[in-house]
């Protein structure tokens, strides 16, 4: 009896021992479970290659972010489908993120059309919603999670041709006209209305606003109709493939003025630059950072060098000066946001951005109440005396001058464009 | 009253531009037009000539023209191939066209992404130093990387007309178009005629493609710009007819050209296309349809 009782407590004191240490495992497990952000990026179609470019930069911050121990002590794990650069399949996406991948956040994708599609899912779903680089997205919905990862400022139509118009307000004489170039499609009406704005503030006359189909590729005929109209200012907002090619159009027809660029999307990336070559001298454009002495931030240049060491191997764009640092920034907001609050709840974490700084590699954030950046910081660069088609000239900032505003400026704007150029 | 210069350059930049269209889209005549097989990829077989001659210029120091010697023959080897795996899929089984169609955007997709994962998104281009050169004509810009195209094209089409009408086997493949079952009864065999047919197409395509890559730097979605255009060209030539693309495709850059002048370049595409319609209702067969 005595034995049958000491097998008895022997069997127990294993079971018990078996479902303490399994609900040690279990509970080892939830801790191990992963926070889990999800998004839409562009891996193909016109946007992927900023789309590509902010997806490493996306993990590269979650492989910084696991090694320092995760978030809320979980782990970290990015779920991310290709948009393909096409609006049309964000919804779809955002959907299966939310309700079957159970994703605890999400951010967007690449640019204003991919942004202005996922903004209704994260509304629906009462979620913050972290905007990478989009333009007036929430102008009119004015949703109070959405948080744009964009130095555009809280008015982004009149943000959008700021920095061109700073340096125009520079020249001596003063600007009489300005010409547009911009497509037919929400990025371009925006930059048309912040053209039209600045313009009426300054008493500039607009000599030629006709918008054009995104699909258009010869655009030699516009820019001869715009150089018959003499403008003295030739504003121009385009996305990566217009851009070479209007670029290539300004060359082939000669076209001069005192400036000439602002908004020309893809000339940030180092394949647009060097398609170019010698043809993209005397452009100005706006940009966000460049690894200028004053736009070095804490992390900033780690984050860079880590970048570089990457992105050839994955055939990616190997400076990364443009999107690349945002997106880090981007998730860097959103973490903030959840270790503070400990939380992952959408009201909780849209309180703590709109009412802390943020500390990122791109600088300090304050947020406005419209969920842009309470303080714009674009600038302006032009490039000058590019020789060849060498990647390397758009390293560092020797051949990208920035010449505007006057507390960033690393060089003299050169004017008109005729004189910049080889 | 638009100065003289804009409206001649702007007519001589339709011709250019137009020309160059239609040498795209002569492929898409035989396949579509003649051989009633609805290859939507076909501008993506363009695409994929321009990387073949990217390849061919970046790791051989090709000239992209003469890269036209290898790619042409290896996209007519191709067609081949693809020809024969749709006729074994759908078309000897009488499936549904909307079948092959499938097949062909199943291509498409496929090709894109493969070109995505072998280069990447970057835009690749040609480091040919005639690419950036400009002749002038008095007031008249002739940039050579819209001129090169558009000679080149001119030449795709000539080539490809002298074929079909001047060689027995082009003459064969024009009777396949007419009348498939005559010609099964004259003892020839319709399906290898329609095979070297789609070969040629394919060969079209290639040769479209180094054209593509002179003309502008190239990605691996660009294709999707061009489908309208190549089908609209197509059937406004006449479903078939090589003279009627070339026509169609001019008529249609000139008309885009001077629409942008005087009404702006946002309405050239309506234009156009109302143009189409416009044509179709006066003549559905198109401009040069039977």
């Amino acid at each position: 009896m005595k034995s049958r009782m000491g097998a008895f407590a022997h069997v127990a004191s294993r079971t018990m021992a078996a479902v303490a240490a399994a609900t040690l495992l279990a509970s080892s497990a939830w801790a191990a479970d992963p926070i889990k952000i999800g998004f839409s990026m562009a891996q193909s179609g016109p946007l992927a290659g900023s789309g590509k470019s902010a997806l490493l930069a996306m993990k590269i911050w979650a492989e910084d972010e696991n090694a320092k121990g995760g978030l809320l002590g979980r782990p970290v794990k990015l779920i991310y489908y290709d948009d393909q650069s096409n609006p049309a399949n964000v919804p779809p996406i955002y959907t299966k993120l939310i309700d079957v991948d159970k994703v605890d956040l999400i951010v967007s994708g690449y640019a204003t059309p991919i942004i202005a599609a996922a903004l209704p899912i994260a509304m629906q779903h009462d979620m913050v919603l972290m905007g990478l680089f989009g333009l007036a997205n929430n102008a009119k919905l004015k949703y109070d999670k959405y948080f744009g990862v964009a130095p555009i400022g809280e008015d982004p139509i009149a943000g959008v041709a700021a920095p061109f118009f700073g340096a125009a307000d520079t020249l001596n004489p003063k600007p009489a006209t300005v010409a547009v170039i911009t497509p037919d499609i929400q990025f371009g009406h925006a930059v048309l209305e912040g053209v039209r704005g600045a313009a009426k503030t300054r008493g500039l006359k607009v000599v030629y606003d006709r918008t054009f189909p995104p699909s258009m590729t010869d655009f030699s005929t516009l820019v001869r109709e715009v150089q018959a109209a003499h403008p003295d200012l030739v504003m121009i907002g385009t996305q990566p493939g217009q851009t070479i090619n209007v670029a290539r159009a300004i060359a082939e027809v000669g076209l001069d003025a005192r400036l000439i660029g602002g908004g020309m999307t893809g000339l940030q990336t180092t394949d647009t630059e060097t398609i170019l070559g010698p043809q993209i001298n005397g452009l100005v454009n706006f940009a966000y950072w460049l690894p200028a002495p004053k736009l070095q931030f804490p992390g900033s240049m780690a984050f860079v060098s880590k970048y570089q060491a990457r992105a050839k191997g994955e055939g990616v764009d190997p400076i990364g000066y443009y999107v690349a640092p945002f997106a880090y920034a981007d998730l860097q907001m959103l973490s903030e946001a959840v270790e503070a609050t400990k939380s992952l709840e959408g009201d909780k974490l849209a309180e703590y951005l709109h009412k802390h700084t943020l500390h990122t590699i791109v600088g300090d954030v304050d947020y406005g109440p419209g969920g842009e950046w309470a303080k714009p910081r674009q600038f302006l660069i032009q490039f000058q005396n590019v020789k060849s088609k060498d990647p390397s000239q758009f390293m560092g900032t020797d051949h990208l001058v920035v010449v505007a505003p006057p507390d960033l400026k690393s060089g003299d704007l050169v004017t008109p464009f005729s004189k910049a150029r080889p | 009253m638009p100065p003289f210069d804009l409206l001649a350059n702007a007519i001589v930049a339709g011709l250019l531009l137009g020309g160059f269209y239609a040498g795209v889209a002569a492929g898409a005549t035989i396949s579509f037009g003649l051989l009633d097989i609805a290859n939507i990829a076909h501008p993506a077989f363009v695409v994929f000539g321009a990387y073949a001659a990217f390849v061919l210029s970046a790791q051989f120091q090709i000239d992209p023209l003469v890269s036209a010697l290898v790619v042409v023959p290896s996209f007519y080897v191709a067609g081949l191939l693809v020809y024969q795996i749709y006729h074994w899929a759908f078309e000897r089984r009488g499936d549904d066209p909307m079948r092959g169609l499938a097949f062909f955007f199943g291509l498409m997709f496929v090709g894109e992404v493969l070109l995505i994962l072998m280069f990447g998104v970057d835009y690749r281009y040609t480091s040919a130093n005639y690419a950036a050169t400009t002749l002038k004509l008095g007031k008249i810009a002739l940039p050579l990387r819209q001129l090169i195209p558009f000679l080149g094209a001119g030449a795709i089409l000539v080539a490809a007309q002298l074929f079909l009408r001047r060689t027995f086997l082009g003459r064969a493949i024009l009777g396949v178009a007419q009348d498939h079952t005559a010609i099964r009864l004259m003892g020839a065999n319709p399906v290898r005629l329609k095979r070297i047919a789609f070969g040629v197409s394919l060969a079209l395509a290639g040769a479209a493609g180094v054209l593509l890559l002179i003309l502008e730097p190239v990605e691996p979605s660009i294709g999707r710009d061009f489908i309208g255009r190549v089908f609209a060209i197509a059937v406004l030539g006449g479903m078939g007819s090589l003279p009627g693309t070339w026509i169609a495709a001019v008529l249609l850059g000139v008309i885009e050209n001077l629409t942008s002048i005087f009404a702006g370049a946002s309405w050239a595409p309506a234009v156009s296309f109302g143009f189409l319609l416009l044509t179709l209702a006066v003549r559905p067969s198109g401009l040069f349809g039977r």
